[in-house]
């Protein structure tokens, strides 16, 4: 079984039908694209996986459970976490609080203890910011825990973006253009980063990008996405090659 | 490392702070035993205290949740009437004032966090000004409630009724609520020290809060809801949690402002109130909850100055200008300049320590 | 039952005078400006001294009492609320109750807290219709409100001022791109936004002749309440809104409680906002994800 199953998967605004028939399957440990020209309805299918708009029609399966109608915070819990193509961060807070923040479901202790701290209240506060400190490493984020979030460079932002949503320890991560904005030489670093992370968190990975050739780079498969509806299908090389694609891309 | 230094560092400001509180507590205290206060001063004592519970509690809403309220006064409302209730229920049974304020505080609490609840629950859903105006009217519409409340106690119980007193009290019964004539004949049993205990307790609790997972969730709604959403946080739960715990405190400011007057109606917690206290708690600083003690203590003490200094007719017109006036300032370009210098000077400062 | 109707429309259509400037403000300035109660308090004193110490007429009286409001209106806006344009909206806010507690306590000093009598602007007078009985006061408030909401929308849609000032409120940094003078609208908005002010002013004093210093704050947050609730923003919402929260306000009085009557209009109001959380006649924003 698939760990996702999209199936038919459309939505209408009004009388706009900004996606349609969307049908996407990705296999436990995979890397998958999903690219397409501005426009094409990428980060409309990540909202509905995400639970931001609920779809009008088809069906979302994680591991076989039913995704559609859930709330964001619900789906995060079973399993799909996602970073935002306009970064969103918890600006005043503290890089360590932002990661920290991703194992509040895990790491967890009740409200009285919060309101005295008393009891498990220093022990799993500890255990916390040492689980955080372990990923702001792996992100080169560690120098800067005490920074407030909101006054990183914009390309650590990015960083501790997918940070935080790998804090939530999820089955699926959805990544909406990781490398935007980005130079050559930090998207190269970016790109390396999401590979180590992908073994080591043991996380499939779907991310939007529309430079295309950036993808082909690490992704196994790809979905093209334009005018709302799959254009194609395939490994990077077939997809590539497509005439459709070509034209989808640069026009006639 | 620098986390450990962290915990340390928070922990050691807040045994400082702590330490201010109970000083002043102690200052205050001999000087109203040498009869340096004056009596006005000592009649506002314990009124700061109720001010100083306001301003923090609704600071973990407006600081910390992010969500403007403009009806605080309404849960002061509901738990200064429970309280009152509370104590006249409890005045044979328990001998011991401060044990009896204790105990009305505690279900005073209770009714205004489960009124937190009540009005939390619909109106959480908006943000905004329509938050802000939403909560203006729960306030008012507490008001109009309580306006209308009747109830009496005597040898069968406790009597409730709202619009029209339907009930008649037997002889020796009592009314305790009675309707827009509102309470009187309070038992003043409320003290400058109760006040500082309640303050220590309310200080005490929201620090906490702020520095644990529960806190951290609250900020994250505040800095951004979609992404709080996306990674797990229920925003609709802790709204309501900050929104209720700060309700819960209101409460106990209620019942201690109101157990210090012999007479409370229930038009005194009105929008007017809630816009005070929304005055010191934005004049503290937002999320800082020391400046809302200060805040709050020294615009009520202020006007009582002003009145002292012989301003006493233009002295709510002195605090209108300088309200105004510190506003500005705020939000000056000569602020922002002032900052820089002191900014830049500390940056040499530690720049020459390192040579 | 009619008469009862007559009443609340005609304080409906005082709620809605004070909402359209309100709505005005709003809609450009993106601020609570709870000063605006206070104007109306202003106004109301202007025209009672102009009448009552100078022996002036009426209109006179009216137009003292919308000059000085319109002048007091953008020196408020100038002094307090310009600096602050780029500050959190809650600075605005806090400074708005500021300039609140100003003029009531300048109000308090000029006036004192006796109660002033007001001596109403039309006649005593009544209009019979059967059964009905229609005070001259109510006919010129229900015709004013008519004619101040048909005035503004025309300004709004047909002038070039009008046009600048819905551009303003949809989008400050591209209307000033587009070579609108933003100060100069947001001026605009605050002068026509007090002179109506001034107008409620005059009319609250007639239906209900008492000024204080505070008499314009509880009817200034109810008028508020009432451009919320026909959708803040919008003319015709707030006319919408000033009337039905003057009917409902009237009704309850009239059937349930004296005492509860606020309370059932604010209820309304949070029922309103559940079901359209941006009023009756409001647009619904979203935010893009």
């Amino acid at each position: 079984m698939a760990l996702l199953e999209v199936r038919d998967l459309g939505i209408s605004f009004g009388g706009l039908r900004a996606v349609d028939e969307v049908n996407i399957q990705i296999e436990k440990g995979a890397l998958v694209g999903l690219i397409g020209p501005n426009g094409a309805g990428k980060t409309t299918v990540f909202n509905m996986l995400t639970g931001v708009y609920r779809p009008t029609d088809g069906a979302i399966r994680l591991d076989g459970e039913n995704v559609v109608g859930k709330k964001p915070y619900e789906i995060n819990k079973m399993g799909i976490a996602r970073t935002f193509q306009n970064i969103r961060l918890f600006g005043r807070l503290s890089v360590l609080d932002n990661v920290m923040l991703g194992f509040h479901n895990d790491v967890t202790y009740s409200l009285p203890t919060s309101l005295s701290h008393l009891g498990s209240y220093r022990k799993k506060e500890k255990q916390m910011q040492a689980k955080a400190m372990e990923i702001l490493k792996v992100f080169d984020l560690d120098g800067q825990c005490d920074y407030k979030a909101a006054n990183l460079p914009y390309g650590k932002q990015r960083k501790l973006e997918i940070a935080r949503a790998l804090a939530t320890e999820p089955k699926l991560l959805l990544l909406d253009e990781p490398a935007a904005g980005m130079n050559p030489n930090e998207t190269a670093e970016l790109m390396q980063t999401i590979e180590v992370v992908r073994k080591q968190f043991d996380v499939t990975v779907l991310l939007i990008e529309h430079d295309m050739k950036l993808v082909s780079g690490i992704c196994e498969y790809l979905y093209v996405l334009n005018f709302g509806r799959l254009l194609a299908e395939g490994t990077p090389s077939a997809v590539l090659s497509d005439p459709e694609v070509i034209t989808a891309y640069l026009g006639d | 490392m620098s986390m450990i230094k962290n915990l340390w560092k928070k922990r050691r400001d807040s045994v400082i702070a702590f330490g201010i509180v109970i000083v002043a507590y102690i200052a205050i205290q001999i000087m109203s035993m040498t009869g340096s206060l004056s009596y006005s001063m000592k009649g506002m004592l314990v009124p700061i205290c109720a001010y100083i519970v306001m301003a923090v509690s609704l600071n973990l809403t407006v600081g910390i949740l992010g969500e403007l309220s403009l009806g605080h006064a309404g849960f002061m409302s509901v738990g200064a009437f429970t309280g009152i209730v509370v104590t006249t229920l409890l005045a044979n049974i328990v001998p011991w004032d401060g044990l009896r304020l204790a105990i009305a505080m505690v279900v005073a609490a209770a009714a205004a966090a489960v009124v937190g609840v009540i009005v939390g629950v619909p109106v959480l859903r908006l943000s905004g000004d329509y938050l802000a105006i939403v909560t203006l009217a729960a306030c008012e519409i507490i008001k109009s409630l309580v306006n209308v409340l009747y109830v009496g106690l005597d040898g069968k119980g406790l009597h409730i009724s709202l619009i029209e007193q339907s009930f008649a009290l037997e002889e020796g019964g009592k009314m305790i609520i009675n309707g827009p004539i509102g309470v009187s004949g309070i038992d003043k049993i409320s003290t400058f020290t109760a006040g500082c205990v309640l303050i220590l307790v309310t200080l005490f609790v929201i620090l906490n809060l702020i520095n644990s997972r529960h806190g951290r969730a609250i900020m994250a709604v505040r800095d951004n809801k979609i992404a709080a959403d996306s990674i797990g946080i229920s925003t609709t739960r802790y709204k309501l949690l900050a929104f209720v715990i700060s309700a819960a405190f209101a409460g106990m400011a209620g019942t201690l402002y109101a157990m210090n007057y012999s007479t409370v109606t229930a038009a005194k917690f009105d929008f007017n109130l809630s816009i005070l206290v929304l005055v010191f708690v934005v004049l503290g600083g937002l999320g800082n909850i020391w400046g809302s003690v200060i805040a709050a203590a020294l615009l009520t003490v202020l006007p009582e100055l002003l009145r002292a200094l012989n301003f006493s007719d233009y002295r709510m017109l002195i605090y209108a200008i300088l309200l105004i006036a510190l506003m500005l300032f705020n939000n000056s370009a000569l602020k922002q300049r002032l900052l820089e210098r002191k900014r830049a000077q500390k940056s040499a400062k530690t720049e020459g320590e390192v040579a | 039952m009619l008469n009862y109707l007559i009443t609340g429309i005609s304080l409906g259509s005082i709620y809605a005078i004070i909402a359209l400037g309100y709505t005005m403000v709003y809609g450009i300035a993106k601020m609570l400006n709870f000063a605006h109660g206070d104007v109306i308090m202003v106004g109301g004193y202007m025209c009672f001294c102009a009448t009552t110490y100078m022996n002036w007429p009426v209109p006179v009286g009216i137009l003292l009492a919308m000059g000085v409001c319109t002048v007091l209106g953008i020196v408020i806006e100038r002094l307090a609320y310009k600096p602050l344009r780029s500050a959190p909206s809650l600075a605005v806010l806090i400074t708005a109750i500021g300039v609140s507690y100003f003029l009531q306590n300048a109000a308090l000093l000029i006036w004192t807290s006796n109660p002033k009598s007001f001596s109403p602007i039309v006649g005593r007078g009544a209009v019979q219709l059967g059964e009905l009985q229609i005070t001259h006061v109510t006919l010129v408030t229900i015709g004013a409100c008519f004619v101040i909401m048909v005035a503004l929308t025309l300004f709004t849609s047909r002038t070039k001022l009008g046009t600048a000032m819905r551009a303003v409120s949809e989008d400050k940094g591209a209307a000033q791109l587009m070579g609108i003078n933003v100060n100069t609208t947001i001026s605009t908005a605050f002068a026509i936004g007090s002179a109506l002010a001034a107008v409620a002013g005059v009319l609250l004093c007639s239906a209900y002749p008492m000024l204080v210093p505070t008499t314009g704050s509880m009817p200034g947050i109810k008028a508020f309440t009432a451009a919320v609730f026909g959708g803040i923003g919008s003319i015709p919402g707030a006319m919408l809104g000033g009337i039905l929260l003057g009917i409902i306000e009237t009704f309850c009085r009239a059937y349930i409680s004296m005492e509860l009557s606020d309370g059932i209009v604010f209820g309304v109001l949070i029922l309103v906002l559940l079901v359209k959380p941006a009023g009756l006649l409001g647009k619904q924003t979203r935010e893009k994800v």
